[in-house]
């Protein structure tokens, strides 16, 4: 019983790492769902549909850039602080100022409580960004937290290597970092994660795009020795798996 | 014996047929007298029937012909169908990643779809030669131009927006590979301060670069030996390197899908117009105008000539050769046209070692006060390295050969120097690849030759054109639709500093 229950396990465990994956690469073994495909075959018949699609692209893309704004007007009336700790709340994330035990989150409509105007000119100590829609651009407007000691990124999917080759504005103060479930996130960019000289604990796992994750994990190790590095969610029995395709 | 039997039968079915065509001509002939003149025309006389027997000697000739040599369908009278068009507004010479770029640039700047009508000539479309995909393929801002750190910023936010750029629908995105480990420059004494104003000038245009003492590099990387280090700058972001190949052919992929075509051929001539011009000092000088572009076909004597308004001169290490058909650097000395584009190839071998104690994930591109390089290639611990040989001792630029010799006597010595773990080291491949060497001042030549009025150049990179490649494309692009430089100013890296002969050196410590 409970041998069948880990193999579906298994089943459910991979069939999520190809889902990640599809939009990605080619190869993958299910074909994309029917929506697409019908798309793809309109798009390549008519000009008007492949028109239409780039179009959502590009509103998709505008949005994006839309969301991820630079708060200057903000910055500009309440300080730093409140306009980055703003822009969290506007993305959906939580927030915790030093000195606070409170923490500010967004629900799940987006609405969050103003109450956190009051800590004008109070850093921030803990940003929660899990889930959203965050990326490089939009990183500029937390570049002034120079106490920020905890920053959750878990399950973002604008997140690239880029995002974390710039995080090195955290070097002197970052001490835990979770970078979980980003589905962009490749082993070139762990590497410019050597800037974070004070990270205590890093969570990496589930990155579907990090090929060979064991020796990356061991080469992070390498790297960042004075951390704890958490990587869950690989299949590191690679044989093993071969094996069971075989007889299936 | 059936072959006997069957010949007389046809004999006698011919003249059957012929008499049987005959009669019913006849009473077409009543009924329609249209149709009679052709009939009479084709039928009847004696010449006509001469050719159709000789045709049909002729097609028996060649059946026999192809009898004989099975499988091939060579025939002397085939018709290249890849010729480039007659006519085309804008012919690129060279498909490397610049040219390409340029090509995406003029097609992305194009006011109406289809207003330019942009050709790219390539002479060797598996790009065995090319500097682009025999790169070692870096990017970084530490240099002490503003010109080329702003040439590397603005490709660094290109590449970082890549899909938005160079994304095409319905198509993969592109996965340039990059790897985001900085570049680490070590300086002794005599290279010190040079190496704080290039900080302080790379600070100021707005590249994230730190200086680190000798402790703090030891500190940071306990791998590299400091003896002899005074200095170290270190790039903390859009430094690092990627796949040539990959932004080469999405380049190429997004501007084809745009409407640039491409072809395979070698530029061998141009037909110009001269124009002859008096200067102040009553020297007569000729101003030529391009009209149209040779090009010849592979493999064979077939040529094009392309009718052009503009080209723009991408062939990289071979450029100064394409100027050199035109007569630029024949002309006498101490005139305009004896001054030449002072672009040549130039061969540097590029190493792939084997070392497993190497230093791990965070390598990042090292470059030596010696002169020597290296970078991490891969995770299995395989490194790249070289250097560039001594002026005097440069090497043959006729072939791509490694001299392995190089290797053990000038770059071994002094990376293991640098990097004890690399004494124990194993050269597993090596490689040799062109720089197009600006003999001037190393640095890119962007702009028009002031005697060819239609010929633009971005070429001479000595080695950073792979990194600069999607800002110079764009750079030129603006030049040729807009009439000058828009959004990054690199008049400084035009003709006139040549003709002038004021050098734009990089201030370099190595």
């Amino acid at each position: 019983m409970s041998a069948s229950m880990v193999v579906l396990h298994r089943c459910c465990q991979r069939s999520a790492l190809l889902v990640a994956r599809r939009q990605w690469m080619s190869s993958s073994a299910s074909r994309p769902p029917l929506v697409s495909r019908l798309l793809l075959f309109l798009t390549q018949r008519f000009y008007d549909v492949e028109m239409l699609v780039s179009w959502k692209h590009h509103f998709k893309r505008n949005q994006l850039q839309k969301t991820n704004a630079y708060y200057g007007y903000t910055e500009k009336f309440y300080g730093t602080d409140i306009a980055a700790a703003y822009y969290i709340l506007k993305l959906g994330g939580g927030v915790r100022f030093v000195g606070q035990s409170e923490w500010f989150h967004a629900d799940r409509r987006g609405k969050f409580s103003w109450d956190f105007l009051k800590f004008k000119n109070t850093p921030l100590e803990e940003v929660d960004m899990s889930q959203t829609l965050i990326n490089y651009t939009g990183l500029r407007n937390l570049e002034t937290q120079k106490q920020l000691r905890t920053l959750r990124l878990r399950g973002c999917p604008e997140i690239d290597d880029w995002f974390l080759a710039r995080l090195h504005v955290f070097q002197d103060s970052l001490e835990e970092l979770d970078i979980s479930d980003c589905p962009r996130i490749t082993t070139g960019g762990l590497a410019a994660l050597r800037n974070l000289k004070r990270l205590k604990l890093l969570y990496v796992s589930s990155l579907p795009r990090v090929s060979c994750p064991g020796l990356v994990i061991i080469l992070l190790e390498e790297m960042l020795p004075q951390c704890q590095i958490i990587a869950e969610g690989y299949d590191h029995s690679v044989r093993q798996a071969e094996g069971e395709r075989m007889e299936s | 014996m059936a072959a006997w039997r069957q010949l007389p039968g046809r004999a006698r079915a011919a003249p059957g047929l012929l008499t049987s065509t005959r009669l019913t001509q006849l009473p077409r002939d009543r009924r329609a007298p249209l149709t009679c003149r052709r009939s009479l025309c084709t039928s009847g006389s004696s010449p006509n029937d001469y050719f159709k027997d000789l045709q049909a000697q002729l097609a028996g000739m060649k059946k026999k012909a192809a009898d004989v040599l099975p499988g091939s369908s060579w025939t002397s009278l085939e018709i290249n169908t890849d010729l480039p068009p007659k006519r085309a507004d804008i012919v690129i010479v060279g498909g490397g990643v610049v040219g390409w770029s340029i090509a995406y640039w003029l097609k992305q700047k194009e006011r109406v779809r289809g207003g330019v009508q942009v050709i790219v000539v390539e002479r060797d479309p598996t790009y065995t030669q090319a500097s682009t995909v025999l790169s070692v393929g870096g990017i970084r801002q530490q240099f002490s131009l503003l010109e080329n750190i702003h040439l590397s910023l603005a490709s660094a936010d290109f590449m970082r927006n890549i899909n938005d750029h160079l994304g095409v629908l319905n198509e993969e995105p592109v996965d340039l590979q990059f790897n985001h480990s900085g570049y680490l420059f070590l300086a002794n004494e005599k290279v010190a301060h040079i190496m704080e104003e290039n900080y302080n000038t790379q600070r100021l245009a707005g590249a994230k670069v730190s200086l680190l003492s000798p402790t703090q590099v030891k500190e940071k990387f306990p791998w590299i030996n400091t003896e002899g280090v005074a200095l170290a700058s270190y790039g903390l972001e859009n430094e690092g390197w990627f796949d040539p190949w990959t932004l080469l052919n999405a380049f190429k992929r997004k501007a084809i899908s745009m409407g640039v075509t491409q072809f395979c051929g070698e530029v061998t001539g141009f037909k110009t117009l001269t124009n002859i011009m008096t200067t102040i000092d009553d020297e007569k000088v000729g101003v030529q105008r391009i009209k149209s572009v040779k090009v010849q076909m592979p493999n064979s004597l077939q040529y094009q000539l392309v009718d052009c308004a503009v080209v723009v001169n991408a062939a990289g290490a071979f450029s100064g050769k394409l100027a050199e058909m035109l007569g630029i650097g024949l002309g006498p000395k101490d005139s305009f046209s004896g001054i030449p584009v002072p672009v040549e190839p130039r061969k540097r071998y590029v190493y792939v070692v084997h070392c497993p104690d190497g230093p791990g994930l965070d390598t990042p591109l090292l470059i030596d006060y010696s002169g020597v390089y290296f970078r991490r290639e891969g995770l299995g611990g395989n490194y790249i390295t070289g250097m560039s040989p001594e002026e005097v001792e440069e090497p043959d630029t006729n072939d791509l050969e490694v001299d392995h010799q190089f290797f053990q006597d000038k770059v071994w010595p002094k990376l293991a120097n640098r990097v004890p773990a690399f004494e124990k080291l194993k050269v597993s491949s090596a490689w040799a690849g062109f720089y197009d060497y600006n003999t001037f001042d190393q640095n890119g030549i962007i702009g028009m030759h002031p005697l060819i009025n239609n010929m633009y150049f971005a070429t001479g990179f000595s080695g950073h054109g792979l990194q600069h490649s999607p800002a110079v494309g764009r750079a030129v692009a603006e030049l040729i639709l807009d009439g000058n430089f828009k959004t990054l100013d690199l008049s400084n890296f035009g003709f006139k500093r040549i003709v002038e002969q004021e050098p734009m050196l990089e201030r370099n410590i190595v």
